[in-house]
């Protein structure tokens, strides 16, 4: 490492920064491009349906989708209000 | 058997016609029997490149209508006997290029070469989908730069579901990675990815790197594919890249800075 280095690397190099941006775009891309393209519609109705009974926002709901080698996870997660109210 | 290769990266300029004919030369310098394909329909430039400009007469979308044969199409290199190129149309018609067309056309040459090379366009319309759908192998080009890298992402994952091989369930595309315009200093900077960097990333078998180099355009400028520019550093590592394909062992190169200790010592902004 030459003088000048040595004073260079406190702060962090554009490559590192490049790198850690690309591996968490690619993961997420990677993930996304997987997806069955139902997976968006699903979603919607899935959060149509649960409005119908509880009072939650469009954020209340999660749908994800994992495959490994051997079998596909559909996951879906609901976050209900504190105090679930049911309309009349 | 015949082996058809892809040189693809989905992002533009990254250097796959460059690679494409350089490649091509090499393998066609070493005794095997190469035609090399420009697919980029409408933007015609793998005929630049290869110096055969002005001996065009008939291109890929005129074999596959029927308009021209495939001998009258190919042309004869002029610095090998056993390289042969097949420009690409210059039609504006965006669906000139058929599955079908395109796969006649190929299983035409793997009668008679040994290796067809592909220079797929930039992007992931209908030429780059049928540069890499007959494909065994893809050349993978790749700068150290974001775009670049993530674009090579998207082409694989493309490669891996689009392809005939992927269709038909057959044994999947092999896939090698072409890092270009590397520069080991601005590396050693922390200024660029490194090639450790870019592999992590893609975990792909890394043919070679071509270092940032002035024969490049050089040998754009008179027409001459610059693996033929032996004494050149690009040219150099593209005979390696070609050389490592054909199963030879030859460590890598052109991946660490080599500047004397005067230089390294006190730091250079070169």
């Amino acid at each position: 490492m030459s003088l000048l280095d040595y004073f260079k690397s406190s702060k962090v190099s554009s490559a590192s920064l490049a790198k850690e941006r690309l591996q968490i775009l690619v993961a997420h891309e990677r993930s996304s491009l997987n997806q069955p393209s139902y997976l968006p519609q699903l979603q919607k109705e899935l959060l149509e349906v649960i409005q119908k009974y509880v009072n939650v926002g469009q954020d209340a709901i999660s749908v994800s989708f994992e495959q490994d080698e051997n079998q596909e996870t559909l996951e879906l997660n609901i976050t209900l209000p504190e105090l679930i109210t049911k309309k009349p | 058997m015949a082996r058809i290769i892809v040189v693809t990266s989905g992002k533009g300029g990254v250097g796959k016609t460059t690679t494409s004919a350089a490649i091509a030369m090499g393998l066609a310098k070493k005794g095997h029997k190469t035609a090399v394909i420009d697919f980029d329909v409408g933007l015609r430039n793998l005929d630049l490149i290869m110096g055969c400009e002005r001996r065009v007469v008939y291109d890929f979308v005129n074999v596959i209508n029927g308009e021209a044969t495939l001998n009258q199409a190919l042309i004869r290199d002029k610095n090998c006997n056993l390289l042969y190129i097949l420009p690409a149309s210059q039609t504006r018609d965006k669906d000139a290029l058929s599955q079908e067309g395109v796969g006649r056309i190929l299983d035409e040459l793997k009668k008679d070469f040994k290796y067809i090379v592909c220079d797929s366009p930039a992007g992931i319309e209908k030429g780059a989908h049928l540069a890499m759908y007959f494909a065994d192998d893809a050349f993978v080009v790749t700068n150290p730069e974001v775009s670049s890298v993530r674009d090579s992402d998207r082409m694989l994952g493309i490669l891996a579901s689009k392809s005939y091989r992927a269709e038909q369930n057959l044994e999947p595309i092999k896939e090698y990675l072409l890092l270009t315009r590397y520069s080991p200093e601005r590396v050693k900077l922390g200024e660029m990815l490194s090639v450790e960097d870019v592999q992590d990333i893609l975990s792909l078998h890394l043919l070679g790197v071509i270092p940032e180099s002035k024969s490049v355009l050089n040998a754009s400028n008179s027409g001459t594919p610059v693996i033929l520019d032996e004494v050149s550093d690009a040219g150099q590592a593209y005979g390696d890249i070609v050389a490592r394909y054909l199963g030879e062992n030859r460590p890598h190169r052109f991946i660490d800075d080599k500047k004397g200790f005067f230089r390294k010592f006190f730091g250079s902004k070169q």
